[in-house]
């Protein structure tokens, strides 16, 4: 009901035809079902290394969808991304139990690290620092992912070879 | 051929484990040793993880933490034969933080490997579900009603009347939800299970799909946990190929299939309604109620909703009776709830214990105090929207309504405790932050009351007008009470005015002054 083809208008040229058909072919792998949304950002997103906006019109059209529907959703939860993201992505637990085990210092220490705040992508574009909120390690907080790798009882000694791996 | 034990759990991998599976590996073949590394589930002593476990005539020994490091000097010292070491701990099961727990959810903890059909069922598993595919919905319903058993997320509400009204209205399509988005801070337990004995949450559910007439069952879980994904994704697949789960199941009438669907970072998709408009592909903005879900949920059908650790126990309840169930606990509260021990802890794990036991039990008997060895001086109980609890009321029991006479919530059960080094007003003021980030925005207390909560602090501990801003503070946390959708506006002010409450010296700007 809401269909409108919006492709063309909103297509940037980064936005490469092959994209475009790779974006389909993972809704189409979900059926085309509206309630499979998330999954299907998730799979763009492991995809294409973020979700880019000329994608979202793709997905409004497969799933049947306004495109407001699909940029409300894309833009509602914290995982997905709209914009390129760093080549490493490191969260930290910003939550209470790693708070009593020294996130705030382990966070300060990062951004400075880094010279990036929580949320930022370091300007060569390698390094994007995140904030989550739990992890479930919280026995062994305080806590961290480094590219989808949980690492846990953090401190000085552990986060330092970490970022500089990283960085390189 | 010598058999070792090393859990695969996210607490342990995150320590080290696999580093020490392939350390030991490799020691072993240096030493033309044949040995066979079993990854099963953790057995949450987790402040020992990794925690290698050998098999010897006398039962399993056990050795933690292990680095690296440790590896050739265990080797040196006969840990294969159980031998001792620094890092020996003796036989498991006599480990006093074990041996004291009644484990009836977490009975295989550390015993099987999480994906065996073959280990679950030697270990008692799916005992449950084959009685209850012999049984009438309503007779598992009342099953579970006789357990007393209450939802394990947070609320507390009885399942049993909970499936009963779902079991009682007729649809032609009715769901199983589990809501495995567990967000709040100090809670493993749902992780563990998923990581560990996913079969088990597989029965709890296919149970709960015969009691209500539901043929259909999805588990919603949180991104940030992508080895229990995996896991419960491949432990489904073994159910099917098993015939434990899918159509005609075991050979009987009973069908039911199971969906895993993942989150995307948002907290507030913990609470139910936001988590089924998130499974309908949709923003996870909260639902008013009525009408329940039980009535109207999933895609407008009548859906079973529970957490991972209520499924969970269902399965022992059918095998073992409800009454077995209920005859551990206290007052209303029965059974036994898989407490976790969190944060600055010496001793950080899973303790499952019957209601009834103290918080001062947990912290000081089971978890030896605090990490860095300082006083303890608040424990946040119930996740980030419960209570800063301080030690003068080490005495409360675990139970629903002890805790709420006192205006605290045992919740999920995750306990956080925090040494003397800890700023109240600080952690007052993250909980307004992350109620401003999280906030799915549908209601106005919610939404623009945990920003204007966050500045009103800043004022307090900057000491602008303070006893003014004080009681600006206490009227909007009861707005924040009375008026908001759901849980995360409602029960924002609990954190925020038990810190104001019991540690008011710390919103003092004289005090942090002469701290500094």
């Amino acid at each position: 009901m809401h269909n409108r083809d919006m492709s063309e208008k909103t297509t940037s040229p980064a936005f490469s035809g092959t994209a475009s058909t790779s974006v389909a072919a993972i809704c189409l792998r979900h059926g085309n079902r509206p309630d499979t949304l998330l999954e299907i950002l998730h799979d763009v997103q492991e995809e294409l290394g973020h979700v880019p906006e000329a994608a979202l019109p793709v997905i409004a059209k497969a799933l049947n969808l306004s495109r407001a529907e699909v940029y409300g959703v894309a833009t509602f939860y914290h995982d997905f991304h709209l914009h390129p993201v760093g080549k490493h992505v490191i969260r930290i637990c910003r939550a209470e139990a790693c708070q009593s085990m020294g996130a705030r210092e382990l966070q300060a220490m990062a951004e400075k690290f880094l010279n990036v705040r929580m949320g930022g992508t370091t300007s060569d574009n390698k390094v994007t620092l995140e904030a989550t909120y739990c992890l479930g390690l919280c026995a062994t907080a305080p806590a961290m992912m480094v590219d989808g790798k949980v690492v846990g009882r953090v401190d000085a000694a552990k986060l330092k070879p970490i970022l500089a791996e990283v960085m390189k | 051929m010598i058999r070792l034990f090393l859990t695969r759990d996210s607490a342990a991998v995150a320590v080290g484990a696999d580093d020490v599976a392939d350390a030991i590996h490799a020691e072993a073949a240096k030493r033309k040793t044949d040995i066979h590394i079993a990854r099963t589930s953790s057995r949450g002593l987790l402040w020992l993880e990794p925690f290698v476990e050998v098999e010897t005539p006398e039962g399993r020994v056990g050795y933690g933490p292990v680095s690296v490091a440790d590896v050739k000097g265990l080797f040196d010292a006969g840990f294969l034969a159980g031998k001792a070491h620094a890092l020996a701990q003796g036989k498991t099961e006599d480990i006093p933080y074990l041996k004291n727990q009644e484990r009836l959810t977490f009975a295989r903890a550390g015993l099987t490997e999480p994906l065996s059909v073959e280990q679950y069922v030697e270990q008692g598993g799916f005992a449950g579900l084959k009685k209850a595919l012999a049984m009438a919905g309503a007779d598992v319903v009342k099953e579970v009603t006789d357990s007393g058993l209450r939802g394990r997320g947070g609320a507390g509400f009885p399942a049993g009347i909970k499936w009963k009204t779902v079991h009682d209205v007729k649809a032609e399509q009715k769901y199983v939800c589990c809501n495995a988005d567990e967000g709040d801070s100090g809670t493993f337990a749902d992780r563990m299970v998923m990581e560990g004995d996913p079969l088990m949450l597989i029965e709890g559910m296919t149970i709960a799909g015969i009691a209500a007439g539901a043929t259909k069952g999805f588990i919603y879980i949180r991104s940030e946990y992508p080895a229990a994904i995996a896991t419960m994704k491949a432990a489904i697949a073994a159910a099917v190929a098993a015939k434990w789960l899918g159509q005609n199941i075991q050979g009987t009438d009973k069908s039911f299939t199971l969906e895993v669907r993942r989150g995307a970072g948002a907290y507030i998709c913990g609470e139910e309604t936001a988590m089924l408009e998130s499974l309908e592909g949709k923003r996870g903005m909260v639902r008013a109620k009525p009408p329940i879900p039980a009535l109207e949920g999933l895609f407008g059908k009548p859906t079973i909703i529970n957490n991972v650790l209520t499924f969970a126990a269902v399965p022992f309840i059918l095998a073992k009776g409800g009454k077995t169930y209920a005859d551990y606990g206290m007052g209303r509260s029965r059974g036994t709830l898989p407490f976790q021990l969190a944060g600055n802890i010496k001793r950080g794990g899973l303790v499952e214990k019957a209601f009834g036991v103290t918080l001062g039990q947990l912290i000081n008997d089971f978890g030896g105090g605090t990490f860095t060895g300082q006083p303890v001086r608040a424990v946040q109980v119930g996740g980030p929207l419960g209570s800063y609890v301080p030690m003068s009321q080490m005495d409360l029991p675990m139970d629903y309504e002890a805790f709420a006479a006192k205006g605290a919530m045992v919740g999920h059960g995750g306990i956080v405790v925090f040494d003397d080094s800890v700023d109240m007003a600080a952690q007052a003021r993250f909980a307004m932050e992350f109620c401003a980030i999280e906030s799915c925005g549908k209601c106005t207390p919610c939404r623009i009351g945990s920003t204007r909560g966050l500045e009103v602090i800043d004022r307090i501990v900057a000491d602008d007008n303070r006893a003014a801003n004080m009681a600006l503070l206490e009227d909007l946390c009861q707005t924040m009470t009375d008026g908001s959708l759901c849980a995360m506006g409602g029960l924002t002010p609990m954190p925020v005015m038990s810190a104001v409450k019991h540690f008011p010296e710390d919103f003092t700007r004289a005090k942090r002054l002469a701290a500094e």
